[in-house]
């Protein structure tokens, strides 16, 4: 087997590491999300797990308190990190008829961090919460 | 065509909340990730989801890379007349793959 490939390749995964989103590109894709209203906190729970042992799949859900009917309900869910390559995770859509407005899906970490979570209500308020996790293995940038 | 798991369950009472379990085999690359000879893997990842009851959205999602291989979505629906709920995942190099099932309602 020819180690060399795998050599040049770690050498660049060293030198060619992508830059890690800042917090201005997370102010940035929140503000594409909430047209720049304020958030308040509150009505978003965060369920993450604080100390993650895998970055590559790390399970959460996240639970708004809605009543979910046609007059009042939550339209959608946006989860936001600071430190992975890109700051957008998942953007969902609801209506009335999700019943619930309820999340769950596995995310990357590619390292330590903050998740925020978004919600937007059908009155145009939006509500979030954020949770520090903490990653010993990281993913999206080691092979 | 993708391997797909869906749980949801095959008959409800109406009004009742439904949880819907998706996942689809699919290796989510990210675009940040060197190959074997170094130079950057081309993004390969599902964008978008849809899901939609007879016809009519009930949920919808746009993913990132950020989201784990293996995508799994897991939200609710009202279950509110029998008939097909539809499940499409839609990607980059084209991907784009539907799967139905069928829900009695009672």
């Amino acid at each position: 087997m020819n180690r060399r490939p795998l050599l040049a390749g770690a050498l660049l995964a060293l030198t060619l590491r992508p830059a890690a989103a800042t917090p201005e590109d997370e102010a940035a894709a929140l503000r594409a999300f909430t047209g720049g209203a304020a958030l308040r906190e509150g009505r978003v729970a965060l369920d993450i797990p604080p100390l993650v042992e895998n970055g590559n799949t790390v399970p959460l859900k996240v639970t708004v308190q809605s009543p979910m009917t046609a007059a009042d309900h939550c339209t959608a869910i946006a989860l936001f990190n600071e430190k992975n390559p890109q700051p957008q995770v998942i953007t969902a859509r609801f209506g009335p008829r999700a019943g619930r407005a309820e999340l769950a899906t596995h995310m990357r970490l590619a390292t330590s961090q903050k998740i925020l979570a978004v919600a937007a209500m059908s009155d145009g308020s939006f509500w979030s919460t954020s949770a520090e996790v903490i990653v010993t293995l990281a993913a999206c940038i080691e092979s | 065509m993708a391997r797909v798991l869906l749980n949801l369950p095959r008959s409800a009472a109406k009004g009742a909340v439904i949880e819907i379990r998706t996942l689809i085999m699919h290796p989510m690359e990210s675009g940040f990730r060197p190959g074997m000879n170094g130079s950057i893997l081309p993004r390969d990842i599902i964008t978008r989801f849809r899901c939609s009851y007879n016809g009519e959205e009930v949920f919808r999602a746009e993913l990132s890379p950020a989201i784990a291989a293996n995508p799994f979505i897991s939200f609710t629906t009202v279950a509110t007349e029998s008939g097909t709920l539809s499940f499409t995942w839609e990607g980059d190099n084209d991907f784009r793959q539907t799967e139905t099932r069928d829900i009695a309602v009672t």
